[in-house]
Parts: C-alpha cells; structure tokens; sequence
C-alpha cells in the first residue's frame, strides 16, 4: 500500500499501470484534476480538437496495433461527443477504453451543469461500462475495463469517473487479481465440434472460406494462409477483413457483399459449405437472407456465442478465438490427410477462377477527366502493401477496399458496421501514432473530409504526418449513386459543391500541411510521389475527380445476391452447368 | 429454420443469476425493450451468497428470438449465469395482495373463496377485505377470476419466483477470479 494520493494521481497511476502510452483527448471541468497529474507522466497525451477525433483516433491506433486505444474526454458535452466513435468500435469490435470525467457525486441526477448520464446513453453501444464514484476503486475498475476492452470479442469499455472521486485521497494498489465471475470468454475450441467441422470440409465440393474482421482481430492471417495451402479452398474478405489474406492470392475471389466481386458473391451464392471465421453474416453482406447461398452448411466460428445462428442457421457451431478454431481444424484436417482423406475442389476453384477471369474488378474510364479508381489504384501501386489505409465512408471507401491491393492484416482500417463519415482523417492520425514509421494514407471522400478534418491541426502541431487524399466529386456520392439508379436522377441535397468551397488545398495550408492537387489522369502517379516525398508534415490532396463514376459491381439493397449487377444493366451469368 | 430450432412459442421463465451491482436492471431491461418483447413479470433479490442476486424473468417469446436474446444476457459482464426452467421439472410461486369489495351480502362468499383456495384475509375494512394469496400463475388465475364479480378495487403481484425441482442448486459455481493480464511493455 503506497502513501495517500488523489483519486486523479490514482487513475494516471492506473492507466500506466495498463500499459497506456497514448491518450487522445480534450479536457474540461469534470476531468480536470486528471489532466495536472498526467502532465507528469510517461502517458503522452495528444490535444485534439473534437472528442470525436479522439474516440476514432483510439480506434486507429489500436486497429493498427492491436493494443487497446484511448480516449478522454470531460463530461456532459465531452462525453456524448465520444457517443459515435464508441458505437463505432462497439460495431467493429475494436478495442478501446474510454475515460470521462463526471460531475461531483452529490451532484449525480440533479442535472448539474455539464451532467450527462454517459453511463446510461453508453450501455447499448459499450461491451461494459463504469461508473467510479470511490476513488479506491479506481485500480480495480481500470484493470477490469483493460481486460474486458482486449479480452474476448474485443470492444469499447467506458469509465466514467466523478469528479469528488478524483479529488479525494486514496491510497493505490494495482490489483494482482480481479473478481469478474460473469465474464469468461472461451477461445478454445471444443473437440468434438472440429471432428464435425472437419468431416464436412471433406464432404463438401464447393467450400468457401468466409473471412471476417474477427480474423483480423485474433491476428490469425498466417494459420489462415496455411489453411489455404493446406486444403486449396477459396477465400472471401469481408469489409472488415480486407488484407487477412493476400488480394494477389490466386484463391482470393475478393470481398463479397452488396458492392462485392463477382466472383466473391457467387462463390458463397454457389457453395455447399460456408466456413464462416470471425464474420457475422451482416445483411450488407447476405442480402436478401432468405436467397443467400440456399445450398450451404455453414461451419460458423466466432469467439462471441451471440453471434452464431443469429441470421443463418450453423450446421457446426465453433465458440472460440478465430486462430485457435484454425490450428485445432488444421491438426484434424492433416491428421485426415495422412491417412489419405483430403477434399477435392478442384472442380470447384476452376469454374470460380473462370467467373474471376470473366467478371475481375474494373471500371469504365470516364468521358473525361479523373476516374477516381484509378487514383486509388495508384495510389496502392506506388505507395506499397506495407501502407496503412484508412477510409471515410461512402464510394470512396468501397473504390478504396477494393482497388488499393491488400497483402497483410492491420492496414486497411475503416468503419464497417455503423458507417461513420468523418471517420478516416482522425483513425489516421490514431494509426500514425501508433505505428509512426508506416506511410498512412487517409482516402476519404469530400463530404466525409469536412466533418473531422479539423484533426489536421492536431496532426501538424504534434509531428504526426499523415497523408490525406481527398476523393472530390464534389458530391455525397454513395447517396448520389443510389438517387441516380433509384430516385431517377434527382439529387436532391447530394451536391457539395466541393470544388469550389472549400478550396482544399488552402484549407490544407491554414493547418500548417501541405495542400496538393490533381486533376487530370496523367498527373496523378507525379502527385502521388510528391506527397510521398514529404514526410515532416501532413499532406492533402484534392483529387478532383469525375463525380458521375458509380460503385460496381452492386445487389440492390434487399434484393437477392443471385440478382448482382456487374455494371448498370448488366447481370453476370454464373450459373454451374459445368460444374 | 432446420429442426435443430423448433420455433415453440409461450411463455418462458429464466432464472438468472447477476452480480449485484448498480445498473443491471436497467442492462437486462434494455436487451428485451431494444427487440419490443414484453417481460411478463420480473422478480429480483438477493440469494444465498452475497454478492449475488437472482431474477425471474417471465416472458411471452418465440423460443428462437428468446435463444439469442439469452446469448446477448449472457455476454453482459454482471451476467452470471442463465437457466431456462422447465415448468415440470421446477415449482413457481406468486404472491397477490387483492382488496375486494364486500358488503354484509356478499362477504361470506368472498371468504368462502378464501377459504377454498387457502388465501388469507390480510385486513379488514368496512365494505372491503383485502386477501393474500401464493401460488403457481395458474391458481392465482383462477382465484381471480372467482373473486371478480365481488368487484376488484386493487390488485398487486409480486411476480413470479422459480426454482428447480431436486437437490441441485444453479447457483454452485465458485466466484473464481481472473488474474490481471501483465501489461504490454511500453517505453
Ligand atoms: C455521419 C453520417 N452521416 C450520413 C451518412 C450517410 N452517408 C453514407 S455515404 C454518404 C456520402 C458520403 O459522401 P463523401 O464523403 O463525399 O463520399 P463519396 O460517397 O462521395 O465517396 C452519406 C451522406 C453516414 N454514413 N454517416
């Protein structure tokens, strides 16, 4: 037991005991007595300018490191500004702990000035959360938020703490055990449940690896890979999955979904048996539940129980850490191997190589001007697999996880499940910190770009260059694209007038960062490779491109997967006669 | 759906066993409003250890939908642990507080009543009674529905506890602790 301190010295004292090196936040009344002891800490804190950007900068940096990210923020306003970048982490399981200050604990529940009940608003959208009014529970409490955000299906943990509590003495003791008998994640596998997994790999003739974000989470790329050798089976990436395993992989079909590959979309259309890692069988990626894949078996593991049967129904059940499920199966699977049983698919990676070949990702070049795929696709050609991607949301993001090229996990970070605009620009920033010798590029689009770019500021004043291409159609595009195919052509509030207000190149050189722009096909491998060149400030680059360009290939919202369009009005034929 | 989930509908009791901590009432509470399903009735108290309460939770559900709102229960951090009680193999009891009307015409009836279901009159007034009743759902239906007619003035339920038939408890399961992770090292 060491000498008597304050609540606030207490939980610094506690978040260094956790491991915290970076803390992205914004203080203010409540969480104020916090601030004066980590000015001497070994915690570097990043001031930003929107709570906002401090919640998706903890998720950058801890989708970029697999460490736990963290936010701080002062009550009432400060707090519900974290309100969507929790939701954001909660739906992409990303690790993060949030801290917030509270109101004095007489005060709680007479609506005090700045009280906000974030305890309350954060229970639906938090994998837990606290509130701390004792200030000796404050090791304890910061332990057990450590251990829930990283442990299991990884998420947002909220603390919030009063104000009284950060003020009174306490004495600290970093606790050696804790007490949570309600949460015991199994990440083993059981037996009996890979026995089955593995007769039905070999019983199938059409199997379909399903990868999703929760591979990515377990860092299990490598036992995947070898999964892959092992058997040949073909792969789908989700959104959440993109890099888990190598695009230039012959057996990768490509991500699947509404604006999903061909072939991704009819390899799981088409299989008899879906081995679902880590995914979830999102509606943006079944479509219409009901038509989706209606041969398969599905083998679904997941570390999280919740998630299995909840859309489809699964044939074999796996409760368990994606990479474990891999090892415990590839025993099994080698095992049967050697005594001469191995799956045959061949027939079945050829007929899906012939829909790859025949439908592969592409694009028209447009009338005139800048296609915008093909500044994404330079982009991943000059600056390499080993860049760290992140992505706003819209067309820009769907361009940017299909044509960048992926080659190793952690480097394509970007919001899936609650599809946050405004997301890219500071979950950069978070990524830069954590991972500083990466060339991180921000692809985000024009409507995205204005409402978190004011993060530049942080960026520039904390030597954190990160590299921002801006995909201006001057429109919000994703919402234009389904007004000109579903609302017959009437945009209405679409338009941005984005090349025009703001200028991006002086916005770009108000923040202290250099401001680029491009807007002709022949200079964009040049642009690219100046703004690769600077490496002590952050860059922008308004890439002015031709904003009719639509995502494709598309299934309509709703609609069956066996209904996707390859481009406008053209609907693939990949029916199995040679199967 | 295949017949590994036969879609039964009714009621269903859960017994659930939670830390007791501020706020998981309002946890639970929220799991069944977020999907609109209607908790029937809902007992809650403290158990044989300490530290942990148990509810009653009666719910009118499909079993499918109920299957995944039991694994989102279950994910909750004070959530300890979930059964299901099969109605024939588990008791259940209610408690009532009725106050009926009762004139000097009608009030040996209504204690005639009392007496056929072995309630019990709690307090007495002037032209009411006001009778305890306990017992499965069931029962207190019927009973109910018999003293109707005198004219119901006020009604309370405790909500329904359950419990398993048999010597075995659900609540044998050590608190075991979960060692601190070491923290990653850092400069
Ligand atoms: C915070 C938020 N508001 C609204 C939306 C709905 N929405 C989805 S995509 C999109 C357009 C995005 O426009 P832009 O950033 O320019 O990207 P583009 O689609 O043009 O590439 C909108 C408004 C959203 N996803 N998030």
């Amino acid at each position: 037991m060491s000498a008597e301190i304050t609540g606030a010295q207490s939980l610094i004292k506690s978040l260094e005991s956790a491991g915290v090196d970076t803390i992205f936040g914004i203080p203010g009344g409540a969480i104020l007595p916090a601030y004066d002891p980590l000015m001497d800490s070994t915690i570097r804190h990043i001031l930003v300018r929107h709570e906002q950007g401090a919640g998706h900068a903890a998720q950058g940096y801890a989708a970029a490191t697999g460490r736990v990210g963290v936010c701080m923020a002062t009550s009432g306003p400060g707090a519900t500004n974290l309100v969507t970048p929790i939701a954001d982490a909660h739906m992409d399981s990303v690790p993060m702990v949030a801290v917030t200050g509270q109101v004095g604990a007489s005060m709680i529940g007479t609506d005090a000035f700045q009280e906000a009940d974030i305890r309350g608003i954060t229970m639906p959208i938090t994998k837990h959360n606290f509130l701390i009014t004792d200030p000796l529970d404050i090791p304890r409490i910061v332990a057990e938020a450590f251990h829930i955000a990283s442990t299991g299906r990884p998420g947002p943990v909220l603390v919030d703490v009063t104000k009284s509590a950060l003020q009174t003495m306490t004495s600290f003791e970093w606790p050696t055990e804790i007490q949570l008998p309600g949460y015991r994640p199994v990440t083993k596998p059981h037996a009996k449940q890979i026995r089955e997994a593995t007769r039905l790999i070999l019983e199938s003739r059409r199997p379909v690896l399903y990868v999703g974000g929760g591979t990515i989470r377990a860092a299990a790329s490598k036992e995947l890979a070898e999964l892959v050798e092992l058997t040949g089976m073909p792969v789908v990436t989700t959104l959440m999955a993109r890099g888990a395993f190598p695009d230039s992989h012959p057996l990768h079909l490509g991500m699947p979904g509404m604006h999903g590959t061909v072939a991704a979309v009819a390899g799981l259309q088409k299989s008899d048996l879906i081995i679902s890692l880590g995914a979830r069988f999102d509606d943006r990626v079944t479509g219409n539940l009901d038509s989706f894949a209606p041969h398969a078996k599905v083998i679904h593991a997941d570390i999280d129980p919740a998630e299995i049967g909840k859309n489809r129904h699964a044939d074999v059940p796996i409760v368990g850490d994606v990479r474990e499920v891999l090892i415990d199966l590839m025993a099994m699977l080698r095992t049967q191997a050697d005594a001469g049983h191995t799956g045959d698919f061949e027939g079945w990676t050829t007929f899906l190589g012939g829909v790859k070949g025949r439908y592969p990702l592409g694009y028209d070049a447009p009338p005139s001007g800048l296609a915008p795929q093909h500044v994404i696709e330079r982009l991943g050609a000059i600056s390499g697999p080993d860049t760290i991607v992140t992505a706003g949301v819209g067309q820009h993001q769907m361009w940017a996880a299909h044509y960048f090229g992926y080659e190793q996990p952690n480097k394509w970070i970007n919001s899936g499940g609650l599809g946050t605009m405004g997301f890219a620009v500071p979950a950069a920033m978070g990524a830069k910190v954590g991972m500083p010798d990466k060339v991180v590029w921000a692809v985000d689009g024009d409507g995205c770009f204005q409402m978190t770019n004011q993060e530049l500021a942080t960026c520039a004043i904390n030597d954190i260059p990160i590299k921002v291409a801006v995909i201006n159609n001057e429109s919000l595009g994703m919402v234009r694209q389904w007004q000109t195919l579903f609302y017959n052509e009437r945009y209405s509030n679409t338009d941005l007038h984005s090349k025009r207000i703001p200028d991006f190149v002086k916005l770009a050189d108000a923040y202290g960062c250099v401001g680029l722009s491009c807007e002709s096909p022949d200079d964009v491998d040049a642009v690219i490779a100046k703004a690769m060149e600077i490496n002590d400030v952050p860059v922008v680059v308004d890439f002015r491109v031709h904003r009719d360009a639509m995502v494709w290939p598309m299934v309509a919202a709703g609609t069956s997967n066996d209904d996707i369009k390859y481009a406008r009005d053209i609907a693939p034929d990949f029916e199995e006669d040679d199967l | 759906m295949s017949a590994a989930h036969p879609v039964t509908g009714g009621r269903h009791t859960l017994s659930v066993l939670v830390e007791n901590k501020p706020g998981v009432l309002a946890r639970i509470a929220a799991l069944f409003s977020r999907r609109a399903f209607n908790i029937h009735s809902l007992a809650v108290g403290p158990t044989e250890h300490p530290d942990i309460s148990r509810m009653t939770i009666v719910v009118d559900v499909e079993a499918t939908p109920l299957e995944q709102v039991t694994k989102q229960l279950n994910k909750l951090v004070e959530v300890i642990k979930i059964v299901e009680l099969d109605p024939d193999a588990s008791v259940n009891r209610e408690l009532v507080l009725v106050k009926v009307a009762a004139t000097t015409e009608t009030r040996g009836q209504v204690l005639d009543t009392v007496q056929l279901f072995r309630a019990k009159v709690i307090d007495v007034a002037p032209d009411a009674v006001t009778i305890q009743i306990t017992g499965n759902a069931g029962k207190i239906a019927d009973f109910l529905a018999v003293l109707e007619p005198f004219g119901i003035r006020e009604l309370v339920q405790s909500g329904q506890v359950a419990i398993g038939r048999g010597s075995r408890s659900i609540s044998e399961r050590t608190l075991r602790p979960v060692s601190v992770p070491v923290p990653p090292a850092t400069a």
